[in-house]
């Protein structure tokens, strides 16, 4: 039972949502939360996520770690997304390639990286720590980039698939960043998805994007607050019916909606999850 | 960019990124591919706004009154100058502006506004004691049950979320009608300070006004005097302190967790 539910679809915990989802307990797979926002000492944070973690597994995804700082990841910040793992036992801790401190200032966002042998040796170090102050494997998760650099060496499936192997660690799959990432650098989603390890890739994350259009040019954002479009809809029922079921969570983290509309777009995928995961059956 | 194979072409990549980050008026940093539409200042500048947007959101919603009080337009400027002066140390955004208060002390454009400083302490003392470590408030009665001689001796042990904040300005009144009520009010030319008492007793964080030499009571006892001569240090100061009042209100409000005889450490 608890297998199934961990290849099901899952929701982002919002405070909005929380008494409710206590009450109701809605049939949604899992939860996932971000570790940044459980990093104090009590209160609320930690009297909801405690009585959701009671009732559903749950997934800890870190936005804060600065694993690509070339001048190490953000100071003490280990430790404190231990304290998190270890309270709370997830079943997933994911974080991202990118990095957010520099010189100990914490720039709120994900920024990106250069994709050379230089920086796939300093994430891999950088992983390799992490997983073992964390005593477990982490998922590294590909994503969103507005601009891309001179002197890149590798295209950034060949970076996931190498850091992959280096360090051992899995992927986490972001559909939605795929189609921001491919249309701001004129790349084809579908291409990318060819090439990506899915092998290693050990939950997926779906959300919704903006499309910022001046000049007559336009740049995707990662926006999560909005429904998924088709075009991420459509890869995604892709990856899931050729590269096997996946954990999959829906992300909706700005201008959060009810939780009804949150509830639908997680039963979409689960019934995306269960078709797919029907037709794997049948076949075996 | 040069790729070295020590990583240092990529920590000074990190830097010129840092700064033309948080630095609006800096041109964006070389190494970043240019022979792609949309222009590379337009990229860049999905970064700089994510940043700083996300930042000065993050103020907006642990500073509410004072952005209600000077306006969302105002307020947003403001923290982009702030952020600019004194961006996040830390990724645990919630530990992000301390220095707020004291920043508005000083900011010029806000100076018609002298209390705006102190309701940002307010706001920011609730949203700490919205984070802060559980206890169990104790109740009044556990006062009475001790033998009429113990009652001196007794420390109070004060509850991790309480915080104090004395003011010349009626803080709490002017919190409290644009925290709740529909039309902002500023306060009048006449109004007499207040002392605001700021607690979480178990999950909503609570906001009232302290009797006159109650924050003293409460600074005594966070140095673990004892009841008694606590209760004469703001006798001495406040010709009006009265015990009785001021322990109603801080138990009510359950910024006491502990009673306990002996000594101090």
């Amino acid at each position: 039972m608890t297998a199934d539910r961990l290849l099901r679809a899952g929701a982002g915990l919002k405070p909005e949502h929380q008494r409710h989802i206590l009450e109701a307990r809605p049939d949604v797979g899992w939860f996932e939360v971000h570790a940044e926002n459980y990093m104090g000492a009590g209160g609320p944070p930690h009297h909801f996520l405690e009585r959701v973690r009671a009732l559903y597994p749950l997934s800890v995804h870190g936005v804060g770690l600065s694993i690509g700082s070339a001048n190490g990841m953000a100071p003490g910040h280990l430790g404190r997304l231990k304290s998190v793992v270890d309270r709370y036992q997830p079943f997933i801790v994911s974080e991202h390639l990118a990095w957010s401190t520099h010189e100990g200032t914490f720039l709120n966002d994900l920024l990106p990286l250069p994709y050379t042998e230089a920086t796939l040796s300093l994430v891999a170090r950088h992983v390799d720590e992490a997983q073992t102050v964390l005593g477990r494997t982490i998922l590294i998760e590909n994503p969103s980039t507005y601009l891309r650099f001179d002197g890149e060496e590798m295209p950034e499936t060949d970076f996931l698939r190498a850091l992959a192997r280096r360090s051992g660690c899995g992927l986490l799959l972001d559909v939605n960043n795929v189609v921001v990432s491919a249309a701001n650098h004129g790349f084809d989603p579908r291409a990318y998805l060819e090439c990506f390890p899915h092998e290693h890739v050990g939950e997926i994350h779906l959300a919704g994007h903006a499309v910022l259009e001046s000049d007559g040019d336009a740049l995707y954002v990662d926006t999560h607050d909005r429904t998924i479009s088709a075009e991420v809809w459509s890869l995604f029922r892709d990856v899931i019916a050729r590269r096997g079921v996946r954990p999959t969570l829906i992300e909706w983290d700005a201008d959060v909606p009810a939780w009804p509309d949150l509830e639908a777009e997680v039963q979409r995928a689960q019934s995306i999850l269960q078709t797919a995961g029907g037709l794997d059956a049948r076949a075996a | 960019m040069p790729a070295q194979p020590d990583g240092s072409g990529l920590a000074d990549l990190q830097h010129r990124f840092a700064h033309a980050v948080l630095q609006a008026p800096l041109a964006v940093p070389d190494g970043i591919r240019h022979d792609v539409r949309p222009t590379r200042e337009r990229r860049f500048g999905v970064y700089r706004n994510n940043v700083k947007a996300s930042l000065a959101a993050a103020l907006a919603a642990r500073f509410p009154v004072v952005e209600r009080l000077v306006g969302d337009e105002f307020f947003t400027a403001m923290a982009l100058v702030f952020i600019e002066r004194h961006p996040p140390r830390s990724p645990v955004l919630a530990e992000y502006g301390t220095a707020f208060a004291n920043f508005l002390e000083g900011f010029d454009p806000a100076a018609d506004l002298p209390y705006l400083p102190d309701i940002a302490r307010l706001e920011w003392s609730r949203h700490v004691a919205f984070h802060s470590a559980d206890a169990s408030a104790a109740d009044i009665g556990r006062l009475a049950e001790l033998p009429p001689e113990a009652l001196g001796s007794v420390r109070l042990g004060l509850h991790p979320a309480m915080a104090v904040i004395a003011s010349p300005w009626p803080i709490v009144s002017v919190w409290t009608t644009n925290t709740h009520d529909a039309t902002p009010e500023a306060p009048a030319a006449d109004w007499t300070g207040e002392t605001a008492l700021v607690t979480r007793p178990h999950l909503d964080v609570l906001v009232q006004r302290l009797p006159p030499g109650a924050d003293l009571l409460v600074a005594e006892l966070a140095q673990g005097v004892a009841l008694s001569a606590a209760a004469e240090a703001a006798s001495r100061t406040h010709d009006s302190f009265d015990l009785a009042t001021a322990l109603a209100t801080l138990f009510g409000a359950g910024a006491i967790t502990t009673l306990s005889q002996g000594s101090s450490s």
